[in-house]
């Protein structure tokens, strides 16, 4: 035990000591690489930041960002603040724009998910959709997106499942099934945050600060779906591949000691576009839409279908249904 | 002005009495402050790399620090079963075991606030928690009630043998009408602080092997086993070493409860495994596991075994009359290691094995875990060795104000 952990221990460093010649990686939003070439990158930058922020200096904006509230109770003008901190830290580190979003819940709008289990084939487009969608980190290979594949004989059955496979897809005599967040309406992890990090919007999608988020793990435990993950380590995605269209409470970009979790891919869900995996999904197992518009697809679904919902028992509610053909 | 001046003066004696002492204690509080500068160098690592350094994963998101915390918590709460005859019931033969409780309960309330705070993936965020600048989620978080229980109990068990040392120093007689609500405030604080860590694992239904109604009545139970065990074993230390005068009574009367509190442990005990394995069902697959392994998964059943047969050994030695006295620090000690594998990451590790979709993966705490872990023990017997020196000299008169 404490052979393979020290194994472990020397790998990590070993790691980061490649890492840090490497400066294709983003890391932490504020952290800045120490070389020369970045410092003078920085001093380029600074310019634009200071025009960004209308004089305000560098470290300034490091401290405004460490005392800025919660998100959730930001005013307007504090949440256009912290966006053109962040985007102007960005461009300096990486002379590459982003933008992030501060997009409010549409009205009369209730996000709802189906996922049809006949025709999911296990092929896992949504998830490295998702990956590439939302930032996720490249190294611990974090997803959002589970496809567990099941054996006609045992049914629905969890712990027989398989949901690290590799091998070829669809297997003769299996079916697949997909979970992610639910975006329970009744949500426990909303209920034991300490710090109030997290919560859900009036669009029904949970969603975390993760600037708010102290990193104590309580709704990692208290999730009865997996539905959310830590950030163990400091997140990197390789510059080019940062997707740069964000949203403040979707896929900007994170930092180590953070939840994180699926938001309906709030910064296109709110755009009236798709999440991602539903999108790269071939077989159109997946259906995403606004269950309060009768015209929808999931509403008829969710009317004409026989849909259940997994650990209904709980009460928790999840806005996430499933259906067979 | 008179207040300000005896503090001072009392803070100067009580810092020259604590730098001061026998090799062996110079010895010892060196060991102590080794392990501690080893610890913090651990800890800089892990906030260097993050979380990663530990055994812990998504799958397994609490472990040794957690597991720490809430067995401590229970030492902590115990202090109060010094307090309350003592106090309330006029019991003086508590008396002076009393000063030792409380210096425990706050040695043991710092640990329990350091483990959480190396658990923690944003240690500087906790300001988010303080309410007014931050927004602390209550009533609603568990958690949030359990920094508030654990902040009060900590402000009561420094204040009350503060105020008693305080007026021993300058040479008057603590007035009761002062410090005898505060120890009845402290008598509630206890059971509560021990009620809500309880309440943290049992309000989670995502995890059946929490979510169980006598989870928190057997926090109680095992508390008021192994914090009074580990009293006792100190009480007979500091009797052996210090003139502190530590009647055989008192040390009977502390092993009583003990006794009575291991029983009742093990009859809840009992009850749990009845209800887990006569009719097993789905929710008692993390009992499974912990007790007998699940697919070849068995990492925790030698210890969890181990921890029961300590226990189970150690209740029978004080129930029977005549091995009672005899063995009694044997015995706290089997009781107290016993507890702390079966309340510590035997009841924090299962809960996350398996996980939400039956997958098992299993949980070993890393190197920088250990060496943490270690140097927040450190930091407690530090911080209680202090505690106790000077209440001690200050009660046998070795130091006050009087004598300048």
């Amino acid at each position: 035990m404490i052979i393979d952990s020290i194994k472990k221990l020397q790998n990590l460093f070993n790691q980061s000591a490649e890492k840090v010649d490497e400066s294709g990686g983003v890391k932490q939003v504020f952290e800045k690489p120490i070389d020369r070439r970045s410092s003078l990158k920085a001093m380029a930058g600074g310019f634009v930041a200071s025009a960004a922020l209308s004089g305000a200096g560098c470290s300034d904006a490091k401290w405004q960002e460490y005392f800025k509230g919660n998100y959730k109770v930001m005013t307007d003008e504090e949440r256009k603040a912290t966006i053109a901190r962040l985007s102007a830290n960005y461009e300096e580190r990486t002379g590459h724009k982003v933008n992030i979003s501060d997009k409010k819940p549409n009205e009369n709008t209730l996000f709802g998910y189906a996922f049809n289990v006949s025709k999911c084939q296990g092929y896992g487009d949504c998830i490295s959709a998702c990956v590439e969608e939302n930032n996720q980190d490249r190294d611990t290979e974090m997803q959002y997106i589970r496809i567990h594949e099941m054996n006609k004989k045992n049914g629905i059955n969890f712990e027989m499942a398989d949901d690290t496979f590799t091998h070829q897809v669809p297997q003769e005599g299996n079916f697949y099934l997909g979970t992610q967040c639910f975006h329970c309406d009744n949500p426990p992890c909303v209920k034991v945050c300490p710090v109030e990090a997290t919560w859900q919007e009036t669009d029904g999608i949970v969603v975390i600060d993760y600037d708010w988020c102290v990193g104590c793990r309580y709704c990692l435990a208290a999730c009865p779906y997996d539905g959310r993950r830590f950030n163990w380590k400091q997140p990197t995605v390789p510059e080019p591949e940062v997707n740069k269209e964000q949203h403040y409470l979707g896929n900007r970009l994170r930092k180590k000691g953070v939840m994180e979790k699926c938001t309906f891919c709030v910064q296109r869900s709110r755009e009236g576009k798709n999440p991602a995996c539903v999108e790269a999904c071939p077989t159109g197992a997946r259906t995403f839409g606004n269950i309060l518009d009768p015209e929808s697809e999931i509403r008829y679904i969710l009317e004409n279908k026989k849909v259940f919902r997994l650990k209904e028992d709980l009460g928790t509610e999840p806005k996430f249904w499933y259906y067979m053909d | 002005m008179g207040f300000l001046k005896i503090s001072g003066s009392f803070l100067s004696d009580a810092f020259k009495f604590v730098t001061h002492g026998p090799t062996a204690y110079h010895v010892w509080m060196t060991i102590l402050t080794a392990i501690m500068l080893v610890g913090t160098g651990a800890y800089y690592v892990q906030i260097d790399k993050g979380l990663i350094v530990t055994g812990m994963s998504d799958n397994v998101g609490w472990g040794l620090y957690i597991s720490n915390f809430t067995f401590l918590v229970g030492v902590a709460a115990a202090a109060v079963m010094l307090v309350l005859p003592t106090y309330v019931l006029k019991d003086i033969d508590f008396a002076n075991a009393v000063l030792i409780g409380e210096g425990l309960a706050v040695a043991a309330l710092i640990m329990c606030m350091a483990f959480v705070t190396v658990d923690m993936g944003g240690p500087a965020n906790l300001w988010h928690m303080i309410p007014g600048i931050g927004t602390l989620n209550w009533p609603n978080s568990m958690l949030s009630w359990d920094v508030l229980v654990l902040l009060g109990y900590l402000i009561i068990n420094i204040s009350i043998p503060a105020y008693i040392l305080f007026c021993r120093y300058k040479g008057v007689e603590p007035k009761k009408s002062v410090y005898v609500p505060g120890v009845f405030l402290s008598v509630f604080w206890a059971v509560g602080i021990h009620m809500v860590t309880a309440f943290l694992y049992q309000g989670l239904m995502a995890r059946p092997f929490w979510n169980n109604a006598l989870l928190g009545p057997r926090f109680l139970a095992s508390a008021f086993a192994a914090g009074p065990a580990l009293i006792i074993v100190i009480l007979t230390l500091i009797r052996k070493w210090t003139e502190y005068n530590i009647t055989q009574k008192t040390i009977d009367k502390i092993s009583m409860v003990v006794t009575v509190a291991a029983q009742i442990n093990l009859i809840m005990l009992i009850s749990e495994l009845f209800k887990e394995f006569y009719f097993p069902t789905h929710h008692s697959i993390s009992a499974q596991y912990l007790f007998f392994g699940l697919d070849g998964h068995d990492a925790l059943v030698p210890w969890i075994w181990t921890g029961i047969l300590l226990n189970v050994a150690a209740t029978v030695i004080l129930t029977v009359n005549k091995w009672h006295k005899k063995f009694l620090n044997v015995a706290c000690i089997m009781l107290f290691v016993g507890i702390w594998v079966e309340k510590g990451f035997g009841l924090i590790i299962p809960g996350f094995i398996p996980g939400q979709w039956g997958k098992i993966v299993e949980y070993s705490p890393s190197v920088i875990e250990i060496m943490i872990t270690l140097a927040i023990y450190a930091l407690g017997a530090f911080i209680f060795t202090i505690l106790a020196k000077v209440g001690i000299a200050v009660e046998l008169g070795q130091i006050s104000y009087k004598k300048k």
